[in-house]
């Protein structure tokens, strides 16, 4: 059963979707069944996954570093050395248990769509193997078929069920992230190519792990290595995103139905988290750990938090404001992480999990706004929290864990992050905490003008959020508060593996 | 390690905190939305505190509990840790902070009976009180910041509890924000710590000041990062605690209910950083304290000037809190400990007193909050008019009120320092505030009270306020009298340095090598001056250093002395005429005039007053230096991102557009025109013009066939060859 778990999770999807094309198109409430029991199920076996993961082990197992129970490898185009191989540590195991939680809840969120049901739940049960695989994936070449499982659905789920503007933004998501693709791919062929120069190892063309522990462009110009490190990191930087390749994320957010955001700020952005953190650096740690670098990603990491605070804070668009609040708090991870320090990393790592809690709360909230009001227009709102007082409680609790307070998410992956730059850059993290100030700028004088003051007699009919909403924001909210009091319960997960990454630096 | 006392610890955390969550989520199906739970719940946590404050009173140690447990395992090494703390401060606070919510608590069920979010605003209370204790009984810089930061966000859904009202959510916002810049600063003395120490116990921060792990020059402005982390620190107190110049926000806070002014304002969340810096008082290097000391001298004179003239009832308290709050911060910075959280701990008292008195008086007053429409309520109101007298007795320093002990010991302890220091700005700062409280709290009771009422119809239908409301007033009064008697506060807490603070803390079993290197560190140096002491006693050539040491301290004491009885008689005298001052402006003889007129001195000295009535022009400087600037910078970048970052990609996809269009004409003309469509072509050409062999006869395509392989057969053996 363990040796089949990462499978299933992966490919469970497929089987619903599978079922849902075999629906009569008009059978919505058998296709949304279908689509809440497949991600349930899912959602189960990633705790399942959580529950037998032991982070402890990871050292001594036969797969360094990553779970010896639930690895899973069999060969697949055996002419090309690719194999079928699946396997977790820490990082991945955390970021499955956070894909699986947020599918499940993003599929009662989809209740609201109700154009083509169908191909909307096949799509976005595609799309969950998409990202199941490229969390697990251990092989260079199944990592890429899946991250371009992920792109499909997702452009096509942006460019038909989105905003006025849908085409302009799925075909801007597309490529952008393509570019980023195709400068991964070109790493990865190169990668190839080096490889089967040598027969003896040219079995382990893709295999990430063995190509993360012989590094067989040691020898290599370090221009060459530079210029594979950057080709990796923009590829993944489009996906964090980072300043100045985050302008799809925006224009993605305001045109793609709130489900989809949902998947897109929670899951999705964390895709560039993982790739640095699992291609970038140990791959090319020496690039990685070079001085000039660490200080410029620091810096690049500094700049997305202050200017996308200051962008969310000059935003007139409800959703566009909790985009550009993503670019910010993104920010974080990529200081967190170029510090190359344990406090950093782990911060970064529970950054990328708090954010996925606190933004997909908060684009669930404009999206319960967005489905009354049919606008977005934070100015035209206000009075909001008399009329839906419910909502505006479970408003509170979602934009505070994105402002960081503390006791909530937010606020460990922030202090981590900069306790652990702070021992790298003294100035430069004391510039960051202006982060801090902002953030709260934008919320609060958002929170106040949606919220706040007189009731509008045109807001008067809004009723209080109902019980699919509630199903899919109380979680959140609950998971906001837990895990900002006990950040324990998931830093424990994958605290063992920063270690083990780390050891790479030295 | 007391069992009982770490229980009721935990229950004065946990009872407040799971009521808070049960109403929260209920409260609106709760028989009168939950009031009488909080207020039992408060009440039982309340006796409880009681309860350890007399446990820690009659034990012979400091430190009740120190109960550390893992929380944050930022590294596998580094394990942020977590903990509870009880020593008598904390005792000492616990008492005051549920005394005075169980109060508020009681107040609001008049004072808010017909609030349309009334089980809302229980919930406020009820996180605020939570967090509130959750700050003092944090053993360590985290949980500190943690519910630091939680007590301002129910500061902030407080203020912001009528939030239809555009002012009360701008001053929610105002609080929050100010109060959090002061929280970046303490941030940043946090992060050194933990980056020097590596850990944020309070012990293990005083053991390493004792190592000296902090001692490094940090090559800014020549301070050690001692100094550094202790101004961060600071900065977060002066951000909670309306020090100047981060006090515009606690005026504006008096948007919110009066009881939560009382509590959250006045009585406990902003003195959690006057407790900060008493807590932390060892670890403050002596730049830091200087600094301390004269950022409470500044505010306390500061505040106090404005509140001169202020007309609106709770804004003249809010002015007096900001100054009282400077009292304390400059008795800490001069060394006061005892001083200045003795003042912490009766001003809790006569203040909440006059926060609730002067909501009774807005209450009776239909909401009128503007002292220009009051006077003469003493005869409708006689109790509330007792009580609060009484409260104002005490914050003016009338001999034998608490007040006058506890800012009695500040003056004492400021005046000592300026005669063995220097620095004698601050004593000017204390008396002459000592002087003003007097003044302008007596003109805000003749305003108010006495005198013929200035508005008719308001003034007939005020009322005596009911019992719900009575009580707390009669209480507090009756503690702002006796609070200060006996000089308790010195017998239960005293002053420790930092080394004894780490070696009771050692006694409790807690263990880490930064307080076992202070303490193998200590030993000797005590053994050594223990030695150096006895040999004075047998007469060895020592002696005469210990005498002249000896000598120094008995002059100590003799200043000290000295300093505290000319203290008592100059405060005294300006108490009494500040009051007489007051008196002789505002008291309304029969011919409704007073003695002075107090509008001929506003005129007379023009300038000044419009300076104090504007409050020296802060919101209006903030205002245009940081808020506009920030939303202008916010709208500049918006703009630049959707025109400049986006307008590259839009261009690039634009170009690549363009190349497309390019391309693809290309395509036609050259590669589909010329090459492909050319080709065909020419197969037609030459197919038409090879037409005549097509001739049918099968014989002649056989010999077409055969020449043609031996053609080709001759090509290739050509080309193999």
């Amino acid at each position: 059963m363990d040796k089949m778990l990462l499978t299933l999770i992966t490919f469970l999807p497929i089987v619903g979707m599978v079922l849902v094309l075999l629906m009569p198109g008009k059978a919505h409430g058998l296709i949304r069944g279908i689509a809440v029991v497949t991600s349930g199920i899912v959602f189960l076996l990633t705790l399942q996954l959580y529950s037998i993961f032991d982070p402890t082990a990871l050292a001594t197992s036969p797969h360094p570093g990553y779970d010896a129970r639930t690895w899973t490898e069999a060969p697949w185009i055996s002419a090309f050395h690719v194999y079928y191989r699946f396997g977790v540590d820490g990082l991945s195991t955390m970021l499955v248990v956070l894909t699986g939680f947020l599918s499940f809840l993003a599929t009662f969120v989809g209740f609201t769509i109700k154009k083509q049901v169908k191909g909307f739940y096949a799509l976005y049960l595609l799309l969950m193997t998409g990202m199941f695989g490229v969390f697990m994936a251990l092989d260079f070449f199944l990592f890429y078929v899946f991250w371009e499982v992920m792109l499909l659905p997702m452009y096509f789920l942006i460019g038909i069920w989105g905003g006025p503007r849908k085409e302009y933004a799925a075909i801007k998501f597309f490529i952008y992230t393509f570019v980023g693709s195709v400068l991964m791919m070109i790493v990865m062929l190169a990668y190839y190519f080096k490889v089967t120069g040598n027969p003896a190892t040219a079995d382990f063309a893709f295999n990430i792990p063995w190509l993360v522990a012989n590094h067989p462009f040691a020898g290599s110009p370090e221009v060459f290595r530079q210029m594979m490190f950057w080709g990796l990191f923009i590829g993944f930087a489009i996906k964090v995103p980072i300043f100045p390749f985050h302008t799809w994320l925006p224009d993605a957010h305001v045109e793609a139905p709130t489900a989809i955001s949902v998947i897109l700020a929670g899951v999705l952005l964390k895709m560039g988290g993982y790739g640095i953190l699992r291609f970038n650096y140990p791959l090319l740690p020496e690039i990685g750990s070079t001085p000039w670098v660490m200080w410029f990603l620091a810096v690049l990491g500094v700049v997305n938090i202050i200017y996308g605070a200051f962008c969310a804070l000059g935003q007139t668009d409800f959703k566009r404001l909790v985009a550009y609040s993503s670019v910010s708090h993104m920010g974080y991870v990529l200081l967190g992480v170029a510090v190359l320090r344990e406090e950093g990393i782990n911060g970064a790592i529970f950054q990328m999990f708090a954010h996925g809690l606190s933004s997909a709360m908060m684009f669930m909230l404009v999206g319960v706004l967005y489905d009354r009001a049919h606008h977005r227009e934070i100015a035209r709102f206000g009075g909001i929290a008399t009329q839906m007082p419910v909502y505006f409680g479970l408003a509170v609790v979602g934009f505070f864990a994105s402002l960081g307070l503390p006791a909530m998410v937010g606020f460990i992956g922030e202090v981590s992050v900069f306790l652990g730059a702070f021992a790298y850059n003294k100035i430069l993290t004391s510039v960051a905490t202006v982060g801090m100030l902002l953030t709260a700028g934008y919320i609060l004088w958002t929170m106040q003008r949606v919220y706040m003051g007189n009731p509008k007699p045109q807001y008067a009919e809004f009723p209080d959020a109902n019980k699919w909403e509630l199903i899919a924001l109380v979680p959140l909210a609950a998971t906001c508060i837990l895990f900002g009091i006990l950040p324990a319960l998931v830093m424990n997960i994958y605290a063992p593996s920063t270690q083990l990454f780390l050891q790479m630096f030295k | 390690m007391d069992p009982l006392v770490l229980k009721l610890a935990v229950l004065i955390f946990l009872l407040p905190l799971a009521t808070f969550a049960l109403m929260a989520i209920f409260h609106h199906r709760i028989p009168r939305h939950g009031d009488w739970l909080a207020t039992t719940a408060i009440g039982v946590i309340l006796a409880a505190a009681i309860t350890i404050f007399v446990h820690a009173g009659m034990s012979d140690r400091n430190i009740q509990v120190n109960y550390v447990f893992d929380w944050l395992p930022l590294g596998v090494s580094n394990m942020v840790k977590g903990g509870i703390l009880v020593d008598r401060l904390t005792a000492i606070m616990l008492v005051v902070v549920t005394l005075v919510s169980f109060l508020v608590h009681l107040f609001s069920v008049g004072y808010m009976k017909d609030d349309v979010r009334y089980g809302r605003y229980y919930c406020g209370l009820l996180l605020f009180t939570t967090s509130m204790l959750g700050l003092v009984l944090a053993n360590n810089l985290v949980y500190l910041y943690i519910f630091w930061e939680l007590v301002g966000l129910s500061s902030y859904l407080l203020i912001g509890h009528w939030f239809e009202k555009k002012s009360a959510s701008d001053a929610a916002i105002k609080a929050f924000i100010t109060t959090r810049l002061g929280d970046v600063g303490m941030f940043i003395g946090l992060m050194i710590c933990y980056w020097k120490v590596g850990s944020l116990q309070y012990a293990d921060l005083f053991a390493a000041v004792q190592n000296g792990l902090l001692s490094e020059p940090s090559g800014l402005w020549g301070f050690d990062w001692q100094t550094l982390a202790g101004l961060g620190i600071f900065f977060g107190a002066m951000g909670k605690s309306a020090q100047f110049p981060l006090h515009v926000w606690l005026p504006d806070a008096m948007e919110g209910p009066t009881p939560v002014s009382a509590l959250i304002h006045a009585a406990t969340m902003v003195a959690a950083g006057v407790y900060l810096t008493g807590r932390l008082l060892p670890f403050f290097s002596p730049d830091t304290l200087v600094f301390i000391a004269y950022i409470g001298g500044i505010t306390a004179l500061f505040a106090a000037t404005i509140a001169l003239v202020q007309d609106d009832i709770k804004k003249v308290l809010a002015y007096s809190t900001v100054s009282q709050l400077g009292y304390m911060i400059m008795a800490l910075g001069v060394g006061g400990y005892v001083s200045g959280l003795f003042h912490l701990t009766t001003h809790a008292m006569f203040k909440a007193c006059l926060f609730l008195g002067s909501g009774a008086v807005i209450h009776a007053m239909h909401h009128e909050q503007s002292m220009s429409q009051y006077g003469g309520l003493w005869k409708k109101m006689p109790f509330t008019a007792l009580f609060y007298i009484m409260a104002t007795l005490a914050l003016c320093g009338f001999p034998g009120f608490s007040g006058f002990f506890s800012k009695d010991l500040i003056l004492g302890d400021t005046l000592a320092y300026t005669m063995l220091h220097g620095h004698w700005f601050l004593v000017v700062a204390g008396f002459g505030t000592a002087f003003l409280t007097a003044f302008y709290m007596t003109r805000q009771v003749c305003l108010t009270f006495f005198g013929s009422p200035r508005n008719a119809h308001k003034y007939e239908h005020a009322h005596e306020v009911g019992w719900q409301m009575l009580t707390p007033l009669v209480i507090l009064g009756t503690l702002s009298l006796v609070g200060g008697w006996g000089g308790w506060f010195e017998k239960y807490n005293e002053k420790r340095d930092g080394l004894t603070q780490i070696q009771e803390i050692a006694a409790t079993g807690y263990q880490s090598p930064f307080v076992a290197a202070a303490l193998a560190a200590a030993p000797a140096a005590a053994t050594h001056e223990a030695a150096a002491a006895h040999e004075a006693g047998v007469g060895s050539e020592t002696r005469p250093t210990a005498e002249a040491a000896a000598a120094g301290v008995h002059d100590e004491a003799h200043i000290i002395h000295v300093a505290h009885r000319t203290a008592m008689g100059l405060s005294i005298v300006l108490a009494l005429s500040g009051i007489g001052f007051g008196l002789l402006m505002y008291w309304q003889r029969r011919s409704g005039k007073a003695l002075l007129n107090p509008d001929a001195l506003a005129k007379a000295a023009r300038p000044v007053y419009v300076l104090l009535w504007n409050k020296y022009f802060f919101d209006e400087m903030y205002n245009a230096a940081f808020v506009e600037t920030t939303h202008l910078a916010a709208r500049f970048s918006a703009r630049f991102d959707r025109l400049v970052i986006d307008g590259v990609v839009n261009f690039v996809g634009f170009f690549g557009k363009v190349m497309g269009f390019v391309i693809d004409i290309l395509d036609r003309i050259i590669v589909d025109g010329l090459m492909v469509n050319g080709s065909a072509h020419a197969a037609g050409f030459a197919g038409n013009q090879l037409s005549w062999a097509q001739t049918g006869r099968v014989r002649q395509y056989l010999l077409l066939m055969v020449l043609g392989i031996i053609a080709l057969s001759g090509v290739i053996l050509v080309l193999v060859r």
